[in-house]
């Protein structure tokens, strides 16, 4: 009971961990259509705004939840303003910018702060269930990344920029036609995706060593949780997120933590060669 | 309104508006007449300001509006129903309208109440998706929403395109009744002859990139006059 009760949350923890890498590639590849290679780089530059600011003295939790979004998303403008909005429409040409970008990104920050892995203390204590311990950080990570899937919600469905931006990715000729510049919407819409991204480098800086190579390690994964999810941003991220968060704590679990992760690799090529179109497509069609 | 002065237009090196000059006083119907290849569509890209000029000058309520970009043009007053209707497919029928607002300060919810008063039939779309409406009922939602923006002048462009005729029945109603009440500027862009007849204060005809012509749908030659400008006998064209 004890064993299932653990396993339980590590399966939630590993659904969250996707859910937060991906959301804002969810942003930014399934609602914009830009493929970013230099997303993980963004995952970087979010746990590295959280340990700088955390060293300087700064509360953890401002510097996870507020220093890091806020960052990543001012750095994402930049860069939309400078590089991506020239490219829009250009799939290969916006890979090798953004592939340039993210070797450019992981030089610079090797050159300013050293190849060294840094961490932060992981806020919060433990608890124990039966004979196991666990962390209230990881059920926190469980709660943020089912709050964050419900604020983009509201944000995206509810809300007048939402609805803009939606509008915008459909057609952003009509839009203009309607009265909306669309390169700014264009460039907020990616700022936002940045901006999530970096909150989610940010919360998971105590939980990952942070260092310049760390962004390799996310792209993939969150590339093909928002592939295997397919067009609906968010039904698609939260059900690829469920399924290959599942089958990397249970293979990791009952095999190795690298045997897990060669699973998901597999999991993903059957599920991508049995549903094309993404889960949303599938089950969730028409939804957000 | 507006005021059109020797507009050229090109795509690439290709020239395709070779002079344009016109004008519209305020509240007034133009049609423009004109068959394939003509111009007509981008006379009205130019307008929106999605085509770039090669010279001329486009003036609406006394602002230059030559260089403008399209957003700024819409805020200025320029509606536009576009050919092929540009719904947004994935968007209901109630945030299609919506978008309308989207340039507006605050978004005003009785803007869309009182435009759906003009189109009973949008009312029980609302939470369809527009790419799930038939082409008719596209159109009236494109031209709801273009109202929404409460623009000053509209652009519209060949709106009985594949449209079933009880629908174009309906637009020619609607858009009569919204001419009644005044303030509202159109210029109409069509190769139907019942619909633009029915609609406009006067007719220009388009051929080969320039105005080639001024036509009155009121006047008692008007039938001889189409039937000139179509090549065909003056009791067909009275018929049409």
């Amino acid at each position: 009971m004890d064993l299932a009760a653990v396993l339980t949350l590590d399966v939630l923890s590993g659904i969250a961990t996707l859910v937060l890498l991906s959301l804002g590639l969810a942003v930014i590849f399934g609602m914009m259509r830009i493929i970013n290679l230099a997303h993980g780089e963004f995952v970087m530059l979010g746990a590295y705004a959280t340990v700088l600011s955390a060293n300087a003295g700064i509360n953890i939790w401002i510097a996870m939840l507020v220093i890091a979004p806020l960052t990543v998303g001012a750095i994402g403008i930049v860069i939309e303003r400078c590089l991506i909005r020239f490219l829009y429409g250009r799939l290969v040409d916006t890979m090798l910018a953004t592939w340039g970008l993210s070797l450019f990104i992981t030089g610079a920050v090797t050159t300013a702060f050293g190849n060294t892995i840094q961490g932060v203390p992981t806020p919060l204590g433990g608890f124990e269930i039966g004979d196991y311990r666990s962390s209230y950080y990881t059920l926190f990570l469980v709660v943020l990344s089912a709050t964050l899937l419900g604020l983009v919600f509201i944000f995206l469905r509810r809300t007048r920029f939402g609805l803009v931006s939606r509008a915008t990715m459909q057609n952003p000729g009509m839009t203009a036609a309607l009265g909306v510049n669309p390169n700014r919407v264009y460039m907020q819409t990616f700022g936002i995706g940045a901006a999530l991204t970096g909150l989610a480098g940010g919360v998971l800086a105590p939980v990952s060593g942070v260092g310049p190579e760390m962004g390799a390690a996310f792209v993939a994964k969150a590339f093909i949780t928002v592939v295997g999810g397919g067009s609906a941003i968010l039904a698609g991220t939260a059900s690829s997120s469920s399924v290959f968060g599942f089958i990397n704590q249970t293979g990791s679990y009952f095999t190795t933590p690298v045997f897990g992760e060669v699973i998901v690799f597999l999991s993903a090529i059957v599920l991508i060669r049995l549903l094309p179109q993404g889960i949303s497509a599938r089950f969730f069609k028409g939804s957000l | 309104m507006l005021e059109v002065s020797g507009l050229h237009v090109a795509y690439g090196r290709i020239p395709i508006l070779t002079g344009i000059d016109f004008q519209l006083a305020e509240g007034e119907f133009l049609g423009i007449l004109g068959h394939n290849g003509m111009g007509k569509t981008t006379l009205m890209r130019a307008l929106t300001g999605s085509l770039p000029l090669l010279a001329g000058k486009v003036i609406l309520a006394g602002a230059d509006i030559s260089k403008a970009a399209v957003y700024r043009r819409a805020r200025l007053g320029l509606g536009l129903v576009p050919q092929g209707r540009d719904i947004f497919p994935d968007l209901t029928v109630m945030a299609n309208l919506r978008m309308g607002l989207a340039a507006a300060a605050r978004e005003d919810a009785a803007v869309v109440d009182e435009v759906l008063e003009e189109f009973p039939r949008l009312h029980r779309l609302l939470d369809r998706k527009g790419g799930a409406l038939s082409g008719g009922e596209q159109q009236l939602l494109a031209l709801a929403r273009c109202l929404c923006s409460r623009p000053r002048l509209i652009l519209l462009d060949e709106p009985t395109e594949g449209i079933q005729p009880s629908i174009i029945e309906e637009i020619i109603e609607t858009l009569l009744r919204i001419k009644a009440r005044g303030g509202l500027s159109m210029i109409l862009v069509e190769q139907n002859l019942e619909f633009i007849t029915a609609l406009s204060d006067r007719i220009l005809t388009i051929q080969k990139g320039r105005i080639t012509g001024e036509l009155d749908p009121k006047s008692a030659d008007f039938a001889s006059a189409i039937a000139a400008y179509a090549g065909m006998d003056s009791h067909a064209a009275e018929q049409a």
